[in-house]
C-alpha cells in the first residue's frame, strides 16, 4: 500500500516535467511510423540527446556556421580565389576590395586565401589534439577510476607537475626548443598538455560508475574488467567525454594560435591564423585589414565551437531539465 | 593552521624539484645548447671552451642539474650561457615591472568582474545579463594577442589623426618620465592599455564564475530565512549571499595567477613593455636555457604561493573549512 502511494507520487511528480516534451515527441514519432510504414522505431539515448541538441537552436545555428567556415578551410585549394602564395603585383597592401575581400599584405598576396589556407593548417593541428587528448585522457582516466591505485597516484602527481607552471610557459618551452614549426610536433606538444583535464573528469565518473549496481550485476555475471569497461561504463560517460572533446578543438585552435603568433607554431611558408596575424603586425597601423581578418576568423571559429559544446552539454545531460 | 601551512610548503618542495628536472633533463636532451653558437663565425673556439667548461656541458645531464641546483642556491641562478650578466639582476629589474601590470590588471577585474556577475545574478535574464554572457563568450573566444593588436591600431590612429596623447602605444615610460607625480601619470599612460588588454580576459571568467555562485547561493536556505525574517532585499543580498558567494571567486582570483603571467608576455610583447613576459620570449629565441629555468622556478615559486594564498582564504572566509 506505501508502496504503491509512492509509485503514484512519483509518476505525478515526474509527470509536469516530462509532459511537454513526451507529448510532442509522441506525436511525431506516430506520424513517422504510419508514414514510413516502419514498425518499431528504436530510439537509443543518441537520438534523444540529437533531439534536445537540434532543439538548441544557437548550437544547431554555431554547427552550421562552424561546418561552413572549417569546410571552406578544408577545400582551401579550390575554394581559394588565389593560391596562398602567389603575388599581385598590381594590388600592394591593397585595402578590402571585391577583387580583395581581406585585402592584401606588401607583397600583394590576396589575405582571404592566405585565411583559408591558414584555417586549413589549425584546424588540422586542431583535430589531431582533439583525437590524441580524447583517447589519451580517456585511457589514463579509465585506469584511474577502474583500478585506482598507482595510475590513479601518477595521474594527480602528473597533473600536480602540470598546474605548477602558467601553460602558455611550459607550451612555448616545449615548442621553442622542440616542436621546430612542424605542425605535426605543434599538435603533439598541445595534446600532450591538454589531456589531463579529461583524464580527471573520466576517473571522476569512473569512481562513482563503479558503485553502480548494474556494474555490480556485470561482474555477477562474470563480466570481465575490459568488457564492463568499455561496454558499461564507457558509454554513460560519453556525455563529458564529447563535451570536452569538442571544447578541446577551439581551445587548440586558440593556443596553436598563441604558438604561431609569437613565432613558436607553426613555421612559414605554410599559412597559419596566428602567424598571419604576426606578418600583419609590424604595418598593423595602416594596414590594419592584416591583422584583423585573422582574428576575427578565430574569435568567430572558437565562438562558434564554444555554442556547439554548450548545445552539447544541454543535451547529453540526462538529468538535465528540457527546456520549452 | 601553522602545521598546514609547513606541511603544504614541505609538500611543494619535491614538487619543485621534480618540475625543475624534468625540464632541466628534457631542455638539455633535446640539443646542443651551443648550438647556435658554434655555427656563428664570430665566435672563437676559445669562447665557446670557455663557456663548456664553466656550465660544465660536457658532463651527463644529472651532474650539469646539479651543478644548475648549486648556481640557483647559491649564487641566485648564476649567469645566462652567453652573457656575463647575472639572470637575478635582469630579473630584479622585470618582475617589478610585470607585477606592476598584472596586480593593477587583477584588482581592475576583480573589482569590475565581481560588480557584473552580481547585477547578472539578481536581474537574470534581463538585458545587462544578456549582454554581460554576450561579452564573456567574446571573451573566451578571443585571443589576447589579438585584442591588444586591434587596441594598439585603435589608439596609434587616433593620435595620428588627432595628434592628442591619451594612451602610449609601445614602451614603459617615455624617455623622460619625470619625477613624482608626473613620473606616476606617464606610467599610467603608457600601462592603460595592456592593463585594459588583460582585464578583457579576465572579466570575462570573474563574472561568469560570479554570477554562477551567487545564483546557487541565492537558492539556499539561509537566503530564504533572512528573507523570512524581514531583511529588506539589499541587506539579503549584500550581507548573506554575495558575502558567501565570493568565497569560491576569491579562491579563483588567486589560482588565477599562472594564467595572467601567461596573458602578459604575449602582451608585453605586443607593447614592448620591458617586463618577464619580454625576458622569457627573448631567452627562448636565443635558446639559452639558464634565465629560463630561472624564469620558470620565480613563476612555480609564485604559484605554489598563490595556491597556498588561496587555501587559507578559503578557511577565513569559511569556517566550515579545517585544516587537517
Amino acid at each position: 500500500m506505501t508502496d504503491h502511494s509512492l509509485e503514484q507520487d512519483r509518476t505525478l511528480a515526474a509527470a509536469p516535467v516530462a509532459g511537454g516534451a513526451a507529448a510532442v515527441g509522441a506525436t511525431g514519432a506516430e506520424e513517422l511510423v504510419y508514414e514510413s510504414g516502419l514498425e518499431v522505431e528504436v530510439r537509443s539515448q543518441w537520438t534523444y540527446a540529437r533531439r534536445r541538441f537540434m532543439r538548441h537552436r544557437l548550437a544547431v545555428g554555431s554547427l552550421i556556421i562552424l561546418i561552413i567556415i572549417l569546410g571552406a578551410g578544408l577545400l582551401a585549394p579550390w575554394v581559394a580565389p588565389y593560391s596562398f602564395e602567389g603575388y599581385d603585383v598590381n594590388s600592394l597592401e591593397a585595402a578590402p576590395s571585391l577583387h580583395h575581400p581581406f585585402g592584401t599584405d606588401l607583397l600583394g598576396r590576396d589575405y582571404l586565401s592566405r585565411v583559408l589556407y591558414g584555417i586549413r593548417t589549425s584546424e588540422r593541428v586542431a583535430f589531431i589534439v582533439m583525437v590524441l587528448a580524447t583517447m589519451v585522457g580517456t585511457a589514463v582516466g579509465m585506469v584511474a577510476g577502474y583500478y585506482s591505485r598507482w595510475a590513479d597516484n601518477l595521474l594527480m602527481r602528473f597533473t600536480d607537475l602540470i598546474l605548477t607552471l602558467p601553460a602558455l610557459a611550459v607550451l612555448l618551452v616545449a615548442a621553442g626548443l622542440i616542436g621546430k614549426g612542424n605542425q605535426y610536433r605543434v599538435a603533439i606538444i598541445l595534446s600532450l598538455l591538454l589531456w589531463t583535464a579529461l583524464a580527471r573528469i573520466v576517473r571522476g565518473q569512473f569512481l562513482s560508475l563503479r558503485e553502480k549496481e548494474y556494474v555490480d550485476a556485470a561482474k555477477a555475471a562474470g563480466a570481465g574488467d575490459l568488457r564492463i569497461m568499455f561496454r558499461h561504463m564507457l558509454p554513460n560517460s560519453m556525455g563529458p567525454i564529447v563535451v570536452f572533446a569538442t571544447l578541446t578543438l577551439g581551445v587548440a585552435i586558440l593556443l596553436e594560435a598563441y604558438l604561431s603568433f609569437l613565432g613558436f607554431g607553426v613555421q612559414p611558408p605554410t599559412p597559419a591564423l596566428g602567424k598571419l596575424i604576426a606578418d600583419g603586425q609590424d604595418v598593423s597601423s595602416h594596414d590594419w585589414w592584416l591583422v584583423t581578418f585573422p582574428g576575427l576568423t578565430i574569435v568567430l571559429i572558437v565562438l562558434c565551437i564554444n555554442f556547439v559544446g554548450d548545445g552539447l552539454r544541454d543535451a547529453l545531460d540526462p538529468t538535465q531539465r528540457v527546456r520549452a | 593552521m601553522l602545521t598546514f601551512i609547513a606541511r603544504r610548503i614541505l609538500y611543494s618542495i619535491p614538487v619543485l624539484i621534480a618540475t625543475s628536472f624534468l625540464i632541466f633533463a628534457g631542455v638539455s636532451l633535446i640539443g646542443d645548447p651551443l648550438g647556435g653558437l658554434k655555427v656563428n663565425p664570430l665566435a672563437s673556439q676559445q669562447t665557446i671552451d670557455h663557456i663548456t667548461a664553466e656550465k660544465h656541458l660536457n658532463d651527463p645531464i644529472p651532474v650539469r642539474y646539479g651543478y644548475w641546483v648549486r648556481d640557483a642556491v647559491t649564487h641566485k641562478f648564476g649567469t645566462p650561457l652567453l652573457s656575463n650578466v647575472p639572470i637575478w639582476d635582469d630579473l630584479k629589474r622585470v618582475i617589478p615591472h610585470t607585477l606592476m601590470l598584472v596586480v593593477t590588471a587583477e584588482l581592475i577585474s576583480l573589482l569590475i568582474g565581481v560588480s557584473i556577475g552580481i547585477y547578472s545574478a539578481i536581474r537574470q535574464y534581463s538585458v545587462f545579463d544578456y549582454a554581460a554572457t554576450t561579452f564573456s563568450f567574446l571573451g573566451f573566444a578571443m585571443p589576447v594577442f589579438w585584442l591588444a593588436l586591434m587596441a594598439q591600431i585603435l589608439f596609434t590612429n587616433l593620435f595620428l589623426a588627432w595628434h592628442v596623447r591619451i594612451f602610449y602605444t609601445s614602451g614603459l615610460s617615455s624617455p623622460d618620465p619625470g619625477t613624482g607625480i608626473h613620473w606616476v601619470l606617464d606610467r599610467a599612460q603608457h600601462l592603460a592599455i595592456p592593463v585594459m588588454v588583460l582585464c578583457v580576459l579576465n572579466l570575462a571568467v570573474y563574472s561568469r564564475f560570479m554570477r554562477a555562485s551567487l545564483l546557487e547561493v541565492v537558492n539556499t536556505d539561509y537566503v530564504r530565512t533572512a528573507r523570512a525574517k524581514g531583511l529588506t532585499e539589499k541587506r539579503v543580498t549584500m550581507k548573506h549571499a554575495v558575502r558567501n558567494a565570493l568565497i569560491p571567486v576569491v579562491t579563483l582570483a588567486a589560482l588565477n595567477f599562472g594564467a595572467l603571467i601567461g596573458g602578459a608576455i604575449v602582451t608585453e610583447q605586443i607593447f614592448q613593455l620591458d617586463g618577464m613576459g619580454n625576458y622569457f620570449i627573448q631567452n627562448l629565441l636565443n635558446t639559452d636555457i639558464y634565465p629560463i629555468m630561472a624564469w620558470l622556478m620565480v613563476v612555480a615559486v609564485a604559484v605554489i604561493f598563490f595556491n597556498l594564498i588561496a587555501d587559507i582564504l578559503y578557511g577565513v572566509l569559511d569556517p566550515r573549512v579545517r585544516y587537517d
